[in-house]
């Protein structure tokens, strides 16, 4: 039963993805960007992996639509009503990634994976919570600091106005 | 259902993705490919943590890491898109070869 | 949970949904219980009206999402201690489940090709940018008082204080999202009048029945969460616990329903300006307060 899940929704995750560069689409696209992400993240959930699994869900939604916006913004034919290429080096672009997945591929089953160690606890999201709580705090407060710079530059980078200018719809500067 | 299968769909993402970053001409279409590499990490992590060591949270700490890099990557992207459109009305790679303004 | 419970559930669903509908009948327009049922013997019969190159199937999955999502987020709502599905991180998948509805809102609006429904589509966009933090800090403070992210467990803390009680502004910024999440009453701009119906604008037939049944679902299941997150589950004395649980959906959802028409419609982006600087700040505030009572 769960490895035919995996199996159909690995395939899925894979078909989606190649989905997202045939399409004429943008909003297709996105969407089978989104419906690749989803698989995955029913993937974690066949990993026991209950609360990143539903955070996967629940993140790549959100993300994909302000990807929608924003693919529509800056693509020429967002709608796909016409036939279009965009790509360059396609040839070589084909034949490097077929390479890596060989290359992977083929490590992946020569390699001599270690063991099991441990087993599963009986609560994995318990476990990642007093990690990132205890042991691992380091590691969320970077990615907090990481977060809140990226929040600030993507604002600077995005506005139109500097500093000291003021919304363009108020006149009297107020706001 | 082993360690190999999940990290050959890891594989199989990875190089789906890495084949829209080289080719693709749009930087929208680009960021998707990248976001498509961050997703077969996503599935090598959690694969690596339930076959190799479930007993330590690392895995899981490092599929969180990857889940917020993704956002972070995308906000960053897109600000770094809208400000090249506005100064040049570019939004392609091929165009934004320079970085001089 | 036995096998009969998954069968169960759709139609508990469904019932609760027809009642929601039947309440708005009542409530807004005066018109009788029977009323929704007439709406949904003439939206099935009605003659489906085509815009120029639609992209049908992104409309489907839209329009289909809807009801689905809010079907899914069902699962995990326990009616009598436990849900249909007994997930240990309940919460989290009724918060992604109602996310849903972001693309069900904008793939229908983008998907039919129209300038209307696409304006609804990003209005429900921004409108979901500032809603979802605060949603999001309300459900993480019922989720740390009670240490767990189960439905069940969350009701079952609630033994001898309902959260409602000590943390008012978590409930009162959860039915205010609950409202922004089924662009209902004032919050209902993506699919406004000013917009000639915004998003719905262009769908007729059964498309317009799934969706805004899948809407008056939505509704439903928030107010359903809303009893284990906040008002104590199935707590109650005398009548047994799915009784109680029941009752207190009515309740909210009663509340949620009859709100509408009574309170302007609020533009998204003075919504936006609210949820950033006012709703944010103060659910931070409620995580604090009740992060601190929970550690000493």
């Amino acid at each position: 039963m769960e490895t035919v899940a995996f199996w159909v929704l690995a395939v899925a995750a894979v078909g989606f993805g190649v989905a997202v560069f045939v399409v004429d689409s943008m909003a297709r696209a996105t969407f089978a960007l989104l419906a690749s992400f989803l698989c995955v993240g029913v993937e974690l959930l066949l990993l026991d992996l209950d609360y990143l699994g539903v955070l996967v869900i629940l993140m790549m939604i959100m993300e994909m639509l302000i990807m929608a916006v924003f693919m529509i913004m800056y693509m020429m034919n967002p709608g796909g009503l016409m036939p279009m290429t965009m790509v360059h080096n396609n040839r070589g672009a084909l034949a490097i990634s077929i390479g890596v997945f060989t290359a992977l591929a083929a490590g992946i089953f020569l390699t001599p994976w270690p063991p099991r160690r441990g087993t599963v606890p009986a609560d994995p999201t318990f476990s990642v919570g007093q990690a990132i709580m205890g042991p691992k705090m380091l590691v969320m407060m970077v990615i907090g600091i990481a977060i809140l710079a990226t929040m600030i530059a993507s604002v600077v980078l995005a506005t139109d106005r500097g500093r000291y200018d003021r919304p363009s719809h108020r006149e009297d500067g107020a706001k | 259902m082993n360690l190999e299968v999940f990290l050959l769909l890891a594989a199989a993402l990875f190089s789906v993705g890495l084949y829209g970053a080289l080719s693709q001409q749009s930087i929208v279409m680009l960021m998707m490919g990248l976001e498509l590499m961050i997703n077969a990490l996503l599935v090598a992590g959690a694969a690596f943590w339930f076959y190799v060591s479930p007993g330590t949270p690392d895995g899981q700490v490092l599929v969180l890491v990857a889940v917020t890099v993704m956002a972070l990557e995308m906000a960053m992207g897109f600000a770094v898109i809208t400000a090249l459109f506005r100064t040049r009305d570019v939004d392609m790679t091929d165009e934004a070869g320079h970085l001089k303004g | 949970m036995p096998a009969w419970a998954v069968v169960a559930l759709p139609l508990v669903l469904a019932a609760l949904t027809y009642s929601a509908a039947a309440m708005d009948a009542v409530f807004r327009t005066g018109d009788g219980l029977v009323a929704p049922l007439r709406e949904c013997a003439r939206l099935i019969v009605q003659q489906r009206r085509r815009t120029y190159m639609p992209d049908l199937l992104l409309v489907r999955i839209g329009v289909i999402s809807l009801p689905a999502a809010a079907l899914l987020a069902a699962m995990v709502i326990p009616i009598d201690g436990r849900g249909v599905w007994d997930l240990s991180v309940g919460v989290v998948w009724f918060n992604a489940m109602e996310v849903v509805a972001w693309a069900s809102l904008w793939l229908t609006g983008w998907g039919v090709n129209s300038v209307f429904p696409l304006v609804g589509g990003y209005r429900f966009l921004a409108q979901g940018l500032a809603y979802e933090l605060p949603h999001m800090f309300a459900l993480i403070t019922a989720g740390l008082a009670a240490g767990s992210l189960d439905f069940g467990e969350v009701a079952a803390a609630q033994d001898g204080l309902w959260f409602v009680v000590w943390m008012p502004v978590a409930f009162a910024v959860y039915l205010l999202s609950a409202l922004a999440m089924t662009f209902w009453g004032p919050l209902g701009h993506p699919v406004a009048g000013d917009l000639a119906g915004g998003v719905a604008a262009e769908l007729s037939g059964p498309d317009r029945l799934l969706f805004f049944a899948g809407r008056f679902a939505l509704l439903t299941v928030a107010a359903a969460a809303a009893v284990p997150l906040f008002l104590g589950g199935g707590a109650g004395p005398w009548l047994p616990g799915w009784a109680w649980s029941l009752i207190k959906t009515y309740a909210v959802l009663a509340l949620l329903v009859w709100v509408r028409g009574r309170f302007p419609v609020i533009r998204m982006d003075r919504f936006m300006d609210v949820a950033w600087m006012v709703l944010i700040p103060a659910t931070l505030l409620q995580a604090l307060v009740v992060g601190i009572v929970v550690v000493s």
